[in-house]
């Protein structure tokens, strides 16, 4: 491949105290790919994630997003942290969903779609509207442009934090199981908008239990387990025919 | 009779009638709460008594409502309004500050919090005013260098010395509030914050601030009454406030004891005002955290109105 990798691990180290919880991680996300990340529960997979927009440090191994080293300098052969502004400026690009949402109660939908725009890329307060309202149309949520996240189902909640990463228009998305906390007859909705997302040509790592989804948009996939890739390819390859035991034990017990 | 009428269900030819009408209302005797009536009546009587007592007493209540609007009180009740907010501010500031210090990393600020809350919660407020007052028996002269030099007595004025004991006493218990508040926060939030690009700051001036109001106003508002009853002390370094002006009044009038009720009545229309504003701040900053805000006592009785001219529409016209 002859384009930057849009994400690129290299033997990423990553541990809590004495626990280590990525042992080695090296995997590519090119351009446009909707790269989907299973394994069971306590694999780091929400770890992994956390660390491409450095919301974890790193302890060994390199990370880079679009080219970029994550929340470091290279000078030689010595490492510089990065000031607090510059972390800031390299997640402005990466946009992220949570398991829980985590939308700022104190604001209406519209507010919590516009704060960013408005605070850091300080656009007027009219124009970030606009564009909010907009993307709240896309997730089909204009009517509840008004309404307080309290005031709203989880699915709605959730295609609201979609809009809310949209509007910084980042180049990468990460989705930390966005449906693991919603009721099933609402996982679709939201399911459906990444779908479009990714048609549109977003570039996507996506933390899921959907495999139906994984199968469908998913470009490659990988499988981890115990902190270290499993198993990784095409979703249709790895889900019908999985070479590795663990794989083949957890897809069963999932599928 | 050839009036038909749905009230009588057990009369045969009214029965389509009934059958559409709404259901009779339930009627039941309610619960008697003979205890209420009781304890209601202890009290009316213990008032009665109490009433009695103060009105043989020799006091001359006549001169309460005459020194009520007397031009030194009113300067000392504008004196309290004034040095119980402004001492609200430095503690609210600096608590803030103090907060955000105790929780950071460093261990360099938060020991500096740590040392700051340790000394102001642990000595007397009474004991830092004249501390303020008396320190220029430690320094004779205040030297900021070119701006401003003068002898500490003529530099450190009762209202500088009141305004420095009670708000920096304040913000040390400002600070335990807001440090409260801060924790109670989501690190949810902090993490999607950060996620869409906002510095430390931001994050924390839009995102967690606003949310930790919510805990912080409530006990800010109770520190808010209790400022304004403890700006009583400020006598100690001679400051001017309502205490010292009833006082005054009542050495020179001779009333000293109705001017005591005159001071406590002032203090009791101050602090039933702070209360109202109390409760209106409290709903603002409870926005998104209920479906939907409880309504205010005024919407409540325009709410009530309504509702029961509507109940005397619809009765009529069913
Ligand atoms: N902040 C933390 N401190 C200590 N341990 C953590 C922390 N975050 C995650 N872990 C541990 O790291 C392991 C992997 O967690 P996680 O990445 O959330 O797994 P997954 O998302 O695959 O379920 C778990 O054992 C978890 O207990
Ligand atoms: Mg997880």
């Amino acid at each position: 491949m002859t384009a930057t990798p849009m994400v690129k691990a290299e033997g990423v180290h990553k541990s809590f105290g004495a626990v280590q919880v990525l042992k080695g991680i090296d995997l590519e996300v090119a351009p446009r790919e909707v790269f989907c990340l299973i394994g069971p529960s306590g694999s780091g997979k929400s770890t992994f994630l956390r660390c491409i927009n450095h919301l974890e440090k790193i302890n060994g191994g390199r990370l880079y997003v679009d080219g970029e080293l994550v929340g470091y300098r290279q000078q030689g052969n010595k490492l510089y942290e990065l000031k607090d502004r510059e972390v800031a400026a390299q997640r402005r690009d990466i946009g992220m969903v949570f398991q829980r949402f985590n939308l700022f109660p104190h604001m209406t939908a519209v507010e919590n779609v516009m704060e960013a725009p408005v605070q850091v890329k300080r656009e007027t307060k009219a124009v970030a509207r606009e564009r909010a309202l907009k993307l709240l149309d896309r997730v089909g949520l204009a009517d509840k442009a008004g309404n307080y996240p309290s005031q709203l189902s989880g699915g709605q909640q959730q295609r609201v934090a979609i809009a809310r990463a949209l509007a910084m228009e980042p180049k990468l998305m990460l989705f930390d199981e966005p449906t693991s906390a919603l009721d099933p007859e609402l996982v679709g909705d939201v399911l459906d908008v990444m779908r479009d997302l990714a048609e549109e040509g977003m570039t996507m790592v996506v933390v899921t239990h959907e495999m139906g989804f994984a199968r469908e948009v998913g470009d490659s996939l990988v499988f981890m387990d115990n902190g270290v890739v499993v198993e990784s390819g095409d979703p249709r390859e790895v889900l019908t025919n999985p070479r590795h035991e663990r794989t083949k034990s957890f897809l069963s017990k999932v599928l | 009779m050839t009036i038909k009428t749905d009230k009588a269900p057990d009369s045969g030819d009214a029965r389509p009638a009934s059958e559409t009408a709404a259901p009779e209302a339930l009627k039941a005797i309610p619960v008697r709460h003979y205890g209420r009536w009781v304890s209601a009546v202890l009290a009316l009587a213990v008032l009665g008594l109490l009433i009695n007592a103060f009105a043989q007493g020799k006091v001359n209540w006549g001169t309460v409502p005459d020194y009520f609007f007397d031009g030194d009180v009113l300067r000392g009740v504008r004196n309290t309004i004034t040095i119980t907010i402004l001492s609200m501010v430095v503690g609210v500031v600096l608590g803030v500050l103090l907060a955000v210090m105790r929780l950071s990393k460093n261990p360099v600020t938060s020991s500096i919090a740590w040392f700051y809350i340790w000394f102001f919660r642990g000595t007397p407020v009474y004991v830092q005013l004249l501390l303020w007052f008396n320190l220029g028996l430690v320094f004779e002269f205040i030297n900021l260098g070119p701006i401003y030099k003068d002898y500490w007595s003529s530099f450190m004025t009762p209202f500088l010395a009141a305004l420095l004991g009670l708000g920096l006493n304040e913000a040390a218990y400002m600070a335990e509030i807001c440090r409260a508040g801060l924790q109670s926060v989501d690190e949810g939030q902090t993490e999607a914050s950060h996620a869409l690009g906002m510095s430390h700051a931001k994050t924390l001036r839009r995102v967690v601030l606003p949310q930790a109001m919510r805990v912080i106003v409530p006990p800010t508002g109770n520190e808010f009454i209790n400022m304004l009853k403890t700006t009583s002390l400020v006598i100690a370094v001679q400051y001017y406030d309502l205490l010292q002006a009833t006082s005054n009044v009542g050495q020179t009038s001779g009333a000293t004891v109705e001017m005591l009720f005159v001071a406590a009545a002032w203090y009791l229309v101050l602090t039933s005002v702070l209360s109202v504003g109390q409760y209106y701040l409290e709903r603002r900053f409870a926005r998104g955290s209920t479906r939907n805000l409880p309504p205010t006592p005024l919407q409540k009785v325009m709410k009530a109105n309504l509702l029961s001219f509507g109940n005397r529409q619809a009765g009529g016209t069913a």
